[in-house]
């Protein structure tokens, strides 16, 4: 008896090998740690930055800058989530499915999207733009319903706000996550998480407003961690910020000190990608 | 008398830019790193005892005391790394943290690794929250400009490197050492211990893994001292430590309190379960604690206090949930969870959390029978403490916890033939149209 070998998608021939560029940033990678081999987390997510997936072609350069073998590489490739083996959209848009958000509404979102975008679960969009899943918890138990796009919060969601953001996505339309900058493509996301910057650290708010439920009401009441000797000494408490509109004040006062600090930061903002992320290479 | 809340790592999230290095230099940010580098490193980890520090990871075991554990003669370089792999279902505190206030948790990293004389640190975070990566990679790059990492660090001679390293999807990877083998480049599983990983951890040298949290405390404590934090709390757990509130009560949120608040406490500051509805069950650590009940409002939220009751502190993630939740498909859910995270390493978990889901779904579809409540019980008894880590015994939590409490609404399920709860009763927005 025989039969033919009918490879799944993954599988498939890469057209375009890797660059010189990206060999050279796996390297770098690499070269960040006291053993090379750390790297391999952050250098896959590379490979999905250039390939939009973790190709063949990304695995075997992987094994070949770190010299482990290719079946190594793809071990740890495939037991992480994150690493896709088919092409992803341009949104990778997931929604939390786990029990508190799914609870919360969670469920009837996905549903919705998937009527919507008529997709199945880890499906893509004809038009290639949206990737739909359901994720695990993803640290945002306070802003359930939650939602993922490229890995960016989307928080407090209804069918209807996770169906205005998937349309306007696919229309080219800018959507912003709900703590974070514009969304930008799953590419461009995953080469940030191979460390290397897009310069946005800046957008967005501190904190959203759930997370500042506690603090809101110690500072009505006057609540304050006990005096301790720095506390005193540099008026952390509470009853200093509530003065001094959030310490800004305070700011001001350091203008001298801090505007070195801010002129080189804003001097890194203005370089491109790759000086930008000297020191953590 | 202590205030209710106490924000110490929440209390500069409000501040304009707080993520900033000026931001967070202007409100003294630093000034206890400056302090520790006049101090010896032995005085540092002695502080950090006295202050009676438990991890805040879950596990509670005194932060000073694992640093004490780092073999000091070993010739090995040592290694702090920072677990900021926040993923246990329902912990939302860590993250908060490094988006507002990364530098809270930076300048605890160059305290803590000045403490067990480490010159790499690594801060490991879940690769799925992008934001944060970002804020972290900048106030490291910040960190650097400013003189507070890199080469003889402010004139002291001690020098120390930070990585901020991003997962990739795993939630086994926050636990301690399969998060060393996923740091190392490979599949993250956990270790056989001993050798621990003060002895024997990343890269076979000495290594302290710490929580976020624990690691972001260190610079309070070294300003204020050691008495300054164990006056908050209780006896065996002192401090202050972040609640977060999720579920079904009017303002979810994060309360930085000292470690004894109780759920009452926290409700009635989260403005109450939401209109109309009852507390039914609760989370107080995440999914891998056991459940709870209105009966257990008033439990001290201390160490101590939740392991009297059957269950333990956690992350003091305290998922709360209404009387419209079917207790059968949250632990369902969570039950899929496990199941879609256990590494494959030990049997009981690969297969036993497959098991598990599968006797589950028949109960929640209303199939089977009372037996298979019995046979759920005597899974989770051939699971719990047969693995190499704690997933498999988390994954037991909510099922043995729900059916001593709920046994009931398990039986309603084989009754009804299926689940007598309407799922769109428990969402948060109104439900017209929901199925369209």
């Amino acid at each position: 008896m025989s039969f033919t070998y009918d490879p799944p998608p993954r599988f498939t021939e890469n057209q375009t090998p890797l660059s010189e560029e990206t060999y050279a940033e796996l390297r770098a990678i690499a070269a960040r740690y006291p053993e090379g081999r750390s790297g391999l987390l952050p250098m896959l997510h590379l490979v999905q930055s250039v390939e939009g997936r973790v190709t063949p072609e990304g695995i075997e350069a992987c094994a070949e800058v770190l010299d482990i073998s290719a079946a190594d590489v793809s071990g740890v490739a495939t037991f992480y989530t994150m690493y896709k083996r088919k092409p992803v959209g341009d949104y990778l848009v997931g929604v939390c499915t786990n029990t508190l958000c799914a609870v919360m509404g969670g469920d009837l979102i996905l549903e919705r999207l998937k009527d919507h975008l008529e997709v199945g679960n880890d499906e893509t969009t004809a038009d290639g733009k949206v990737t739909l899943e359901h994720i695990e918890c993803n640290a945002a138990c306070d802003y359930a319903p939650v939602m993922m796009v490229n890995w960016e919060f989307m928080d407090n969601q209804t069918p209807e706000s996770a169906i205005q953001a998937v349309d306007d996505l696919r229309a080219g339309k800018d959507v912003h996550s709900t703590r974070g900058p514009k969304l930008c493509t799953w590419k461009q996301a995953e080469r940030v998480l191979a460390g290397y910057s897009d310069n946005l650290a800046d957008e967005g708010p501190a904190a959203g407003p759930s997370s500042l439920v506690g603090l809101a009401i110690a500072r009505e009441k006057g609540w304050t961690a006990p005096e301790g000797a720095a506390r005193a000494q540099s008026g952390n408490s509470a009853g200093q910020a509530a003065r001094g509109a959030d310490g800004s004040h305070e700011a001001e006062r350091q203008d001298t000190e801090g505007a070195i600090h801010r002129s080189d930061a804003d001097l890194k903002h203005e370089d491109d990608t790759h000086t930008k992320g000297e020191k953590n290479d | 008398m202590t205030d209710v809340l106490t924000p110490v790592l929440s209390d500069n999230w409000g501040d304009e830019r707080a993520w900033t290095l000026a931001a967070y230099e202007a409100r003294g940010g630093y000034d206890a790193l400056k302090k520790a580098l006049t101090v010896a490193p032995d005085d540092i980890i002695t502080i950090v005892k006295d202050s009676g520090l438990r991890g805040r990871g879950g596990a509670g075991f005194p932060t000073g005391m694992k640093w004490g554990f780092i073999p000091q003669d070993n010739p090995k370089p040592k290694y702090l790394v920072v677990n900021a792999d926040e993923s246990e279902p329902g912990t939302c505190k860590d993250v908060p943290l490094m988006m507002a206030s990364p530098h809270t948790l930076v300048e605890g990293v160059i305290i803590s690794s000045f403490a067990i004389r480490a010159n790499n640190a690594f801060i490991y975070v879940r690769g799925e929250v992008l934001h944060v990566v970002r804020r972290l990679q900048r106030a490291v790059q910040e960190a650097y400009l400013a003189g507070h990492l890199g080469k003889n660090i402010h004139g002291s001679g001690y020098d120390l490197d930070i990585v901020v390293h991003a997962g990739a999807g795993a939630y086994i990877c926050g636990e301690e050492t399969a998060l060393l083998d996923s740091l190392e480049g490979r599949r993250g599983q956990p270790r056989l211990r001993p050798p621990f990983p003060a002895v024997a951890g990343l890269y076979a040298s000495p290594t302290v893994i710490n929580n976020v949290e624990s690691i972001a405390s260190v610079p309070s404590i070294i300003a204020n001292g050691a008495d300054w934090f164990s006056s908050m709390g209780t006896e065996k757990s002192k401090g202050y430590g972040i609640f977060s509130l999720s579920g079904h009560v009017t303002n979810p949120g994060q309360f930085e309190a000292p470690l004894g608040i109780t759920l009452r406490e926290l409700i009635d500051l989260a403005g109450g379960m939401r209109e109309g509805h009852q507390l039914k069950f609760w989370t107080p650590g995440g999914s891998s604690t056991p459940l709870l009940t209105a009966e257990h409002l008033d439990v001290p939220l201390d160490f101590e206090g939740v392991g009297a009751v059957g269950s333990m502190l956690g992350t003091r993630a305290l998922q709360i949930f209404d009387e419209t939740t079917c207790v059968v498909r949250a632990v369902l859910r969570w039950t899929e969870f496990y199941k879609h995270e256990s590494c494959g390493k030990c049997t009981p978990c690969r297969e036993g959390t497959w098991w598990l889901a599968q006797t589950l779904a028949w109960l929640e579809k209303g199939q089977g029978s009372e037996s298979d409540i019995d046979l759920l019980l005597d899974q989770c008894d051939n699971i719990l403490g047969r693995s190499f880590c704690a997933l498999a015994d988390g994954a037991t939590s909510p099922i043995s916890s729900s059916i001593k409490y709920f046994r009931d609404e398990y039986l309603a399920h084989l009754e009804h033939g299926g689940c007598p709860f309407d799922p769109a009763a428990s969402a948060v927005f109104a439900n017209a149209g929901a199925k369209a």
